[in-house]
């Protein structure tokens, strides 16, 4: 069963068109990504889910329940962790937990437990009492995603869960996504980091300028799409690219830096490191990152 | 713009009530101190230094002291200000800076139910204000009762009205710093011109048509009125016009809320 059916979702802001016909499902128990460059559409995609921005035209069904009927139960049953902080900074860490609860008409009693239950679960228990100026931003984060499972929902929806965060925070919450992942929660989450998306997501579309690109697993779509492996030549001289033209392979040209896809092995990174010359040149096998600027682009965005 | 439809509010309303009252009581003690000691205050300097100076006037044909005469003027004002303030500066600084709003938008409730919920809670400060700053002053022997009991009532009316009036600027400021351009031109000419500190009818009377439209005028003629127990059948009037601005200020200031949020 489908968690999340978008159909041909639409909106603009006068001339501009932010989400031109989207249409994609979550499944039940999957993690499903929402890649893009900033301005995308990833966001005004996510906040039309919630009702958040009036949806232009197309069809919005969660858990079977369509949107314009009964957004209240919907949002009743999403969790939602918005990328700007939106913690209450009037209020503890502890009473940011148990306030948010109020709002979903949990129980006193249940919302104090399911409270303890995230501090726990979140390593955030010693900061319980601390107001949410002195938090970190990887606290911030953590309370924040803590705060979109208050009413234990059947939807986590993560907008740039770990944008600006340091290595050891989004580490930590990566694990912890993985772990909710696997106690069958579905996750929708979008994030132009590919490495973020490469570890979390089963299924993933890749949108620009409101539109998708391409759907479906990312390493079959980084099979299908770029190739097996990637060879990079820093510095190519003539006799690179005269090599490489010779070879008839697939190769983009960035100046100063040549990026040769490969289909199989490691035969033509041998020979041309064993004939034409070794440094400068790396072989790695072709990932997330490659299918994304080989389909959204090099150039700066905004 | 979207008129705010009844099916819209529910009792969800309340939380949002809720999580400012939470927030105010863990400063209750400081947010208690400037309605209690400001009276004493505004006595002290009227009431002793300004009154020796104007001496008793007359007031619906009745000779009243300055003090006693100012004293409802003080409790309408705060009723004013309280309302005023809450969902000008502070509702700005949840929607803009705090994004109170974004993270409530992601549960069950809707922005109507926001905007609503803000401004009985700012009408609810100014019904804390009044009842705390009317106690003091009974205590010095400047109301009467039963009458000053209206004051509560009272400063709901007008906590609401005034509230809508703010959350109208809080919808249409771009930034916070353009609030000084309500307060220059509407806050401040009714805290001067609104029967508070002198009768209305010393005024010419274009003036005093004009004072006729403010709305702390007729505030100000039920707090007096009903705390002094000066009873007079053209209070119904000043009720009546209360009861009307807020039930087009209230919609309105939801509607042009939900007109600058959704997008």
């Amino acid at each position: 069963m489908n968690i999340l059916q978008v159909e041909a979702l639409r909106k603009s802001y006068g001339e501009l068109q932010a989400v031109k016909g989207i249409s994609f499902a979550v499944r039940k128990g999957e993690c499903f990504g929402l890649l893009g460059p900033n301005g995308a559409g990833k966001t005004t995609t996510i906040r039309m889910l919630y009702g958040y921005t009036p949806r232009d035209a197309g069809r919005l069904e969660l858990f079977g329940l369509d949107i314009d009927r009964d957004i209240r139960e919907i949002k009743r049953r999403i969790g939602i962790c918005q990328q700007e902080d939106s913690l209450d900074p009037d209020l503890t860490v502890h009473d940011n937990l148990v306030g948010y609860a109020r709002y979903f008409s949990i129980p006193r009693q249940q919302a104090e437990r399911r409270a303890g239950e995230l501090l726990d679960f979140f390593a955030l228990k010693s900061r319980a009492a601390d107001r949410i100026s002195v938090l970190s931003g990887g606290l911030k984060r953590r309370l924040m995603l803590a705060r979109a499972l208050v009413n234990d929902p059947d939807l986590l929806i993560l907008d740039e869960p770990t944008t600006g965060l340091d290595p050891q925070s989004r580490q930590l919450l990566w694990e912890k996504l993985s772990a909710l992942k696997g106690r069958g929660l579905s996750i929708l989450l979008t994030t132009h980091y590919m490495e973020e998306a490469e570890r979390l997501c089963d299924r993933l579309v890749i949108v620009d300028h409101g539109e998708i690109l391409v759907e479906g697993k990312p390493t079959l779509l980084v099979r299908e799409r770029v190739g097996h492996s990637v060879l990079e030549v820093a510095d190519p001289d003539q006799a690179v690219r005269d090599f490489l033209a010779r070879e008839q392979c697939r190769v983009e040209d960035l100046g100063n830096r040549l990026l040769v896809y490969l289909d199989d092995g490691d035969q033509l990174f041998l020979k041309l490191t064993r004939e034409v010359r070794t440094e400068g040149c790396t072989l790695r096998p072709a990932g997330l990152e490659d299918l994304f600027l080989k389909l959204t682009g090099r150039e700066l965005r905004e | 713009m979207n008129w705010p439809r009844p099916s819209q509010i529910s009792y969800r309303t309340l939380r949002v009530w809720q999580r400012n009252f939470s927030v105010y009581r863990r400063t209750w003690k400081i947010s208690f101190l400037p309605p209690l000691l400001e009276p004493l205050l505004y006595i002290l300097a009227f009431g002793v230094g300004l009154a020796v100076m104007v001496g008793e006037l007359q007031y619906a044909g009745r000779p009243l002291s300055y003090t006693v005469f100012i004293a409802p003027a003080l409790v309408s004002v705060a009723i004013m200000y309280n309302a005023f303030f809450e969902t000008t500066y502070n509702s700005f600084v949840r929607m803009y800076w705090q994004k109170t709003y974004d993270a409530l938008l992601a549960t069950p409730l809707n922005l109507e139910e926001i905007i609503l919920g803000e401004m009985l809670w700012a009408a609810t400060k100014s019904v804390i204000a009044a009842t705390l700053m009317g106690s003091v002053i009974s205590l010095c022997g400047l109301f009467e009762y039963p009458g000053a009991l209206l004051l509560i009532p009272i400063a709901a009316l007008g906590g609401l009205l005034f509230a809508a009036f703010g959350m109208i600027c809080t919808a249409l400021v771009p930034g916070i710093e353009m609030f000084n351009l309500p307060i220059f031109l509407g806050v401040t000419p009714m805290f001067l011109f609104s029967g508070t500190f002198f009768p209305l009818e010393n005024l010419p009377g274009w003036a005093q048509s004009l004072a006729q439209l403010l709305p702390l005028t007729h505030l100000v003629a039920l707090v007096r009125g009903s705390a002094l127990e000066f009873w007079s059948g053209s209070l119904w009037l000043s009720l009546l016009y209360l009861l009307a601005v807020t039930a087009i200020l209230l919609p309105l200031a939801i509607a042009l809320m939900v007109r600058r949020i959704v997008r």
